[in-house]
């Protein structure tokens, strides 16, 4: 398993997907957890969503939403502004994630706090605030079960819902015994969550710092939302005297009534359930009760890019909750650590090459990794197409190595290909031609009617399929020769 | 206090960088979504919203329901008449080894059982977060009660207490009255929109008793919060 790999995120270089997708496929055990893992919450969520007569209205609902929100994000998040300072709460606006994690830092900083708690939050990930908390002499402790467990083991997540859903109870037995010193622990996950329980209640009741993401925030209100299932959200949001919330700017939504479809479409998605155990809403800060302070970090980070893409933008619409990496073929298999990223499985595919930027190889073999089956788009709650989205991000890298200019960009092989492709589909002269040709060129490969190997780079086509050869003769030339005249009559309709 | 921190902000921050990256988000929002008519408004993109706003279904149904889906997250539930309700309550301390019960501002006394030590919490007197931690659980009522999801919902509002008192303790006695039931999420957000547009407490959904499913997907009750849920429907 890798330990603290380079991500997207981290700068440097990342394998490619296909690099790292053979890695994880070697080991069976890893296959096996996720196997078992997204095959158990796949039948659950079917179980959850039939169960709603209205889940394509809500699943609608929810798209225009967003859509509504991402078309106006400027105004909204104005508006985010004002409400939260209106309810005590004060907000900060961060470029980059840099400019994130020096705002965190800063704040716990200032209040001399040398631990913080924090609830599990993909932005932070996205950032590595724990990291940069680290080189300020801060340290961060995860607080959901999952993140513990890999930050424990020094890992990272492989799935934005069970981050840990690649490690089974044997391992997280041995890893607590190893690390928080239990004794005497079996591998009954009850146990293990006491343990979990005991340590952790320590340092929720020392702790003056509380870092949260947040699931959504009300432009209207300015009511911020976090969705949870073991308590240790509510915990980071309400015992420290100081909260902080990261959240990406394409949270926001409209009003506080919109959260009636979002709250029917996210549980269900994600874990499965009718409703999610806990779920926290504040406003601000209000007296005697919760944080006496809290700040509000508004980050772009790369998202105003995808919002520049009009085809792109749909991403923006996620809502992470998982259900298109449980049902994706691919995700099933290589687990998420092949993807290289804090976003996995299909909506990292088109998540993570958009924010960090076309160009870098690592990311840009990400559009690759998937077979385009659209399982994902028919579950997404807030219907993102992503097919469409793959398509169009692999058209982008197409361009960019064309656009590159480069001797190496200029005669890569696919390139070369699709050029003298389009040439000769546009060309009907040239495209007979290359007919005739190919009835010449395939004799030694057909056999039977069907070519069952092709040679060279192409023989990646026939590893697990037939193709079809080029017919003896094409309904053009038939219909020449019924004719008995050798005469063209082209645009007769023919 | 604030001053100070005002100070520290800017200067942690380098001084005036702050409205500088508000500006060019901002600023980058508007080059990105240049394809927007500059005359629409957010209205003006429709939202359609066909899903169901209101459960029809007679009463009776609807608290059956609600009592039907909190047990099946592992919630004990009872369903109790209201004069039987201080009876019920004892008997769930008895049930449960009991001794001490933090007791939220504006519960009916009526409720409090005999024989047990109280934690009372105030604005006077405020429990500590050990005092709440070491007590044996916490008697609240509720905000309302959601039947569709079989989701209990505070507001930090009348015998409810701050949010504190509902996390601490292992142990989370509530009692829901029948009428405190609404149908379907949308009917609570509804209800709900007063309470916070009027003086903005925090709201916690709370479905079941804390859980986790992070080892092999398996439901482990009780991680953070009480590990255990007791709800009385009285009616």
């Amino acid at each position: 398993m890798e330990i603290k790999a380079p991500d997207a995120f981290s700068g440097g270089r990342t394998p490619s997907f296909e690099e790292s997708a053979r890695e994880s496929l070697a080991d069976t055990q890893l296959r096996r957890n996720l196997g078992k893992a997204t095959q158990t919450i796949r039948r659950k969520r079917a179980v959850a969503v039939e169960e709603m007569p209205d889940w394509e209205q809500l699943r609608e609902a929810g798209r225009a939403l967003k859509e509504r929100t991402l078309r106006h994000l400027d105004e909204y998040l104005l508006q985010l502004e004002e409400s939260v300072k209106r309810a005590g709460g004060r907000v900060h606006w961060a470029r980059d994630a840099e400019e994130a994690n020096g705002i965190i830092a800063g704040i716990a900083k200032s209040h001399k706090a040398r631990e913080v708690v924090k609830v599990k939050s993909i932005a932070t990930d996205e950032t590595k605030l724990n990291e940069h908390l680290e080189g300020e002499g801060i340290e961060a402790f995860e607080t959901d079960l999952a993140e513990l467990i890999i930050q424990l083991a020094g890992e990272t997540s492989s799935h934005i819902l069970v981050p840990a859903i690649h490690k089974n109870r044997s391992e997280i037995r041995e890893l607590f015994m190893r690390k928080l010193g239990a004794r005497g622990l079996s591998d009954d996950p009850p146990d293990l969550a006491n343990v979990a329980r005991l340590y952790l209640r320590e340092k929720f009741l020392g702790a003056k710092v509380g870092i949260s993401g947040a699931n959504f925030a009300v432009a209207e209100t300015g009511t911020v939302c976090v969705v949870e299932s073991e308590g240790n959200g509510r915990m980071c949001t309400t015992l420290p005297p100081v909260l902080v919330t990261l959240m990406g700017i394409e949270k926001v939504i409209p009003t506080w009534r919109d959260y009636e479809v979002f709250m029917q479409l996210l549980p269900r998605s994600s874990t499965a359930e009718r409703m999610n155990p806990y779920t926290s809403f504040w406003t601000g800060v209000s007296e005697g009760d919760g944080p006496q302070e809290f700040h509000l970090v508004l980050m772009d980070n790369g998202r105003t890019e995808v919002l520049a893409d009009e085809i792109g933008r749909q991403t923006l619409n996620c809502i992470r909750c998982s259900a298109c990496l449980n049902v994706c073929p691919v995700y099933e298999r290589t687990g998420g650590h092949a993807y290289n990223s804090v976003y996995p499985g299909p909506i990292g595919a088109i998540l993570t090459p958009q924010l960090v930027g076309i160009g870098r190889p690592g990311s840009d073999s990400l559009p690759y990794a998937s077979s385009l089956c659209g399982a994902c788009y028919e579950v997404c709650p807030v219907k993102i197409n992503i097919p469409e989205v793959l398509i169009h991000l692999r058209g982008k890298v197409v361009r960019h190595k064309q656009d590159e200019g480069s001797i190496k960009g200029k005669l890569d092989p696919e390139n070369v290909a699709m050029k003298a492709m389009a040439k000769t589909f546009s060309d009907r002269r040239l495209y007979e031609g290359a007919q005739r040709a190919a009835r010449i060129g395939q004799w030694p490969l057909a056999r039977g009617g069907t070519i069952h190997r092709l040679p060279g780079r192409l023989a990646g086509w026939t590893e697990a399929r037939e193709l079809k050869p080029v017919p003896e003769q094409t309904f053009r030339e038939w219909w020449r020769s019924r004719n008995g005249s050798a005469k063209d009559s082209s645009g007769a309709g023919a | 206090m604030v001053e100070v921190e005002e100070r520290l902000g800017e200067r942690l921050l380098g001084g005036g960088r702050v409205t500088t990256a508000r500006e060019e988000i901002l600023r980058r929002i508007r080059r990105a979504t240049h394809d927007v008519p500059k005359d629409e408004h957010p209205g003006d993109v429709s939202v359609e919203r066909g899903y169901r706003n209101r459960d029809d279904a007679p009463r009776e149904e609807i608290v059956a329901r609600f009592a039907e889906r909190v047990a099946e997250y592992e919630a004990t539930v009872h369903r109790v008449s209201e004069d039987k309700l201080p009876r019920a309550i004892a008997e769930a301390c008895e049930r449960r080894g009991i001794k001490q019960l933090v007791i939220p501002p504006g519960l009916p006394e009526g409720w409090v059982p005999d024989g047990i030590e109280l934690l009372r919490d105030g604005a006077s007197m405020r429990l500590s977060n050990e005092e709440l931690d070491w007590s044996d659980g916490v008697l609240t009522g509720c905000a309302l009660g959601i039947s569709q999801t079989g989701t209990i919902v505070l507001t930090v509002g009348e015998a409810q207490g701050r949010r504190a008192l509902t996390l601490l303790p292992d142990y989370h006695l509530c009692v829901v009255r029948e009428e405190q039931v609404v149908g379907l999420v949308p009917e609570a957000f509804a209800q709900l929109e007063e309470a916070l547009k009027g003086e903005r407490r925090a709201i916690t959904f709370i479905s079941g008793p804390s859980a986790t499913s992070d080892i092999e997907l398996n439901r482990v009750e009780g991680v953070h919060g009480p590990r255990t849920l007791e709800v009385l429907i009285a009616g």
